[in-house]
């Protein structure tokens, strides 16, 4: 016992020294710390995909790859009905989601009166986007192969990636026309514009870099997407090489194409063929997506 | 919300908007309701042919049979032997993923909420939020290649390959959980971020230290968004399909062993499509039987995650 010790009754320590207790001070850097690190885990597994497949496949990146069919052989292998179908897919997906998911967008921000199928519709949307890709798939192998006699066909699998995608387009372009300020429509409408003058020359311009963005994103999950395609009856052989406005032909997919490489029994094939295809699909996708990011920046900074 | 309302006028007397009797104007405004609707006629659409198709089968087999037998062989003849229809081993497949994946993305991406709302810089918020975005952007085929060629082999290593299949459960089940955690990451730090700072204020104020705050305070108050991040993270882990159709395999196996080769309902999907097997079949129907279940599945997660934003939500301000 300290002569400093104070007399019974009364609380020991009294506030002298009001920092932190050292302990206190620990248990809340550890804490800090593992939330951090837990932050990096997924970062982490990310750096760790790109490396192994940059160095599973990067050797078999060459010309040929790119302009060869598929083959039985690993070495002589390539991935040009990918390419080719990817790339028609994407024109004819953007080509229909684009002014259906923006002029629903506008509908629902600017027209829509607020009753109850109005809600229904924006209840409808929100779920919609949690619907499994792979249904969509299944709506496509049914109605648009089948019922509605387009076959197994280009055509086919860009509806169902456009149903897809659409639900993503449609919040973005809402988000985009909310975020433009009520004035410029108001100021539109006393100068005597109707309403959809003013919002065709003065909310959608500015609102545009938004829904564009917006786009770029939802298209280029579609571009990555494989379950609704490979349902809707994607091949990849060379029967699926096409010129892009024949809509009413087989068609291939690079993520189709990649699933069918690792699905191969040869390691060569699972490992390297499969991963120079990611690469390649991975560069389009870094590709559309740093383009949207940009566009989203360079927006931003004007406001 | 309702900021570009004003085409509606307050009263219908005074009237500063011009008169829509243009027929242009109209027409217009016709064809965009008629994008707004192509959303409920996909509903219609995807309802109507899991109806269509799947209740055929429902003609053909017992629907007792199909939610009750611990079988699923749905192939080739209906009177063979081998002919099983209980979808049992598939649902188990499908929650045995969804499990390990949530295992792995709750805390994971609570944690990162947490620290990108309430600890990060904003410069490092900066780069960790996009870098995030790009993950959840990566083709879950990808995904299914690393589950395949580089988690696979190392479990392998670490526990042993007789206990270890080269398809399993956990291998998928790990990166379905990783593919997830932007999406419980995201939206719980947007329920955290909306907690009002005086709720911080009032909790330092107390004494609580900021780990204390975060936990007794900040969390209970952002209950209802947490819950619903991770009900609809559930809903994407039931419907992922890539992942499991490369890493999980394409036998189904009433198990709970995370080692062991089983098949989900989606990977169910991809591999009888890929069969080809012709439009009528017993088979081919059994697609759209399982379909059904997996879209009632996620139909109901997503309207419970709204339900508990909706209900539960503590409206600030």
């Amino acid at each position: 016992m300290s002569a400093l010790s104070t007399p019974a009754g009364v609380a020991r320590g009294v506030a002298l020294d009001l920092s932190a207790p050292r302990a206190r001070l620990r248990r809340e850097r550890a804490f800090q710390g593992v939330l951090m690190t837990a932050t990096l885990v997924a970062l982490l597994v990310m750096v760790t995909l790109l490396f192994d497949v940059l160095s599973d496949g990067a050797a078999r990146l060459n010309q040929d790859f790119f302009t060869s069919y598929t083959s039985r052989r690993a070495a002589d292998t390539g991935i040009r009905t990918g390419l080719t179908g990817s790339l028609s897919l994407m024109v004819l997906v953007a080509g229909m989601s684009f002014p259906i998911g923006v002029g629903a967008g506008i509908y629902l921000e600017v027209f829509a009166p607020d009753n109850r199928f109005t809600r229904f519709m924006q209840v409808n949307i929100a779920n919609l986007a949690g619907v499994p890709s792979v249904v969509y798939g299944l709506l496509a192998a049914a109605m648009f192969v089948y019922i509605m006699g387009l076959g197994r066909t280009l055509i086919s699998g860009a509806l169902a990636l456009t149903l897809l995608i659409l639900p993503v387009i449609i919040v973005a372009s809402r988000e985009a026309i909310r975020a433009v300020p009520p004035s410029i429509f108001n100021g539109a409408l006393a100068l005597g514009a109707t309403p959809w003058q003013a919002t065709r020359k003065q909310v959608l311009p500015v609102a545009m870099p938004g829904i564009l963005t917006g786009t770029i994103l939802a298209l280029s999950r579609a571009v990555g997407e494989t379950a609704p395609i490979l349902v809707a009856g994607a091949v990849f052989s060379r029967r699926a090489d096409n010129e892009p406005w024949n809509i009413l032909e087989a068609f291939g997919a690079l993520p189709v194409q990649v699933y069918d490489f690792i699905k191969r029994p040869q390691a060569e094939f699972q490992t390297e063929v499969a991963a120079a295809g990611i690469i390649v699909m991975l560069t389009v996708l870094l590709t559309m997506n740093s383009g949207a990011i940009i566009l989203r920046n360079r927006y931003a900074r004007r406001r | 919300m309702p900021t570009l309302q004003p085409v509606v006028p307050p009263s219908p007397d005074v009237s500063l908007a011009p008169r829509s009797s243009r027929w242009g104007e109209r027409s217009i405004v016709s064809v965009l309701w008629v994008f707004a609707a192509i959303s409920i006629v996909t509903t219609l659409a995807i309802v109507f042919v899991l109806l269509e198709e799947g209740v055929k089968f429902f003609g053909q087999v017992s629907i007792v049979e199909f939610l009750t037998d611990t079988a699923w062989r749905p192939f080739g003849d209906a009177t063979s032997e081998a002919f099983r229809i209980g979808v049992l081993p598939l649902v188990s497949g499908t929650m045995l993923v969804t499990v390990i994946a949530l295992l792995v993305a709750v805390p994971l991406g609570l944690a990162s909420a947490a620290y990108l709302s309430e600890y990060a810089p904003a410069r490092v918020r900066g780069v960790l939020k996009p870098a995030l975005e790009v993950l959840a952007g990566i083709p879950t085929v990808v995904l299914g290649y690393f589950a395949l060629t580089l988690v696979t082999p190392a479990l392998r290593t670490i526990f042993s390959p007789e206990s270890i299949n080269i398809f399993n459960a956990l291998s998928a089940g790990l990166v379905v959980g990783v593919m997830i955690i932007p999406t419980v990451a995201s939206l719980s730090e947007d329920a955290l971020s909306a907690v009002p700072d005086g709720l911080r204020a009032a909790s330092y104020g107390m004494g609580a230290t900021k780990s204390v705050t975060i936990r007794r305070v900040l969390f209970p108050a952002a209950l209802s968004g947490i819950v619903s991040a991770i009900i609809l993270a559930m809903g994407r882990a039931i419907g992922e399909t890539m992942i499991v159709s490369v890493a999980a395999g394409n036998l189904p196996t009433l198990t709970i062993n995370p080692g062991s080769q089983i098949q989900t309902m989606t990977g169910y999907i991809v591999q009888a499509v890929g069969g080809e097997a012709p439009r009528g079949s017993l088979t081919y129907n059994s697609i759209f039987a399982v379909g059904i279940l997996l879209f009632l599945m996620t139909f109901a997660l997503n309207i419970i995650a709204n339900r508990i934003v909706r209900r539960f939500r503590e409206a600030y301000e």
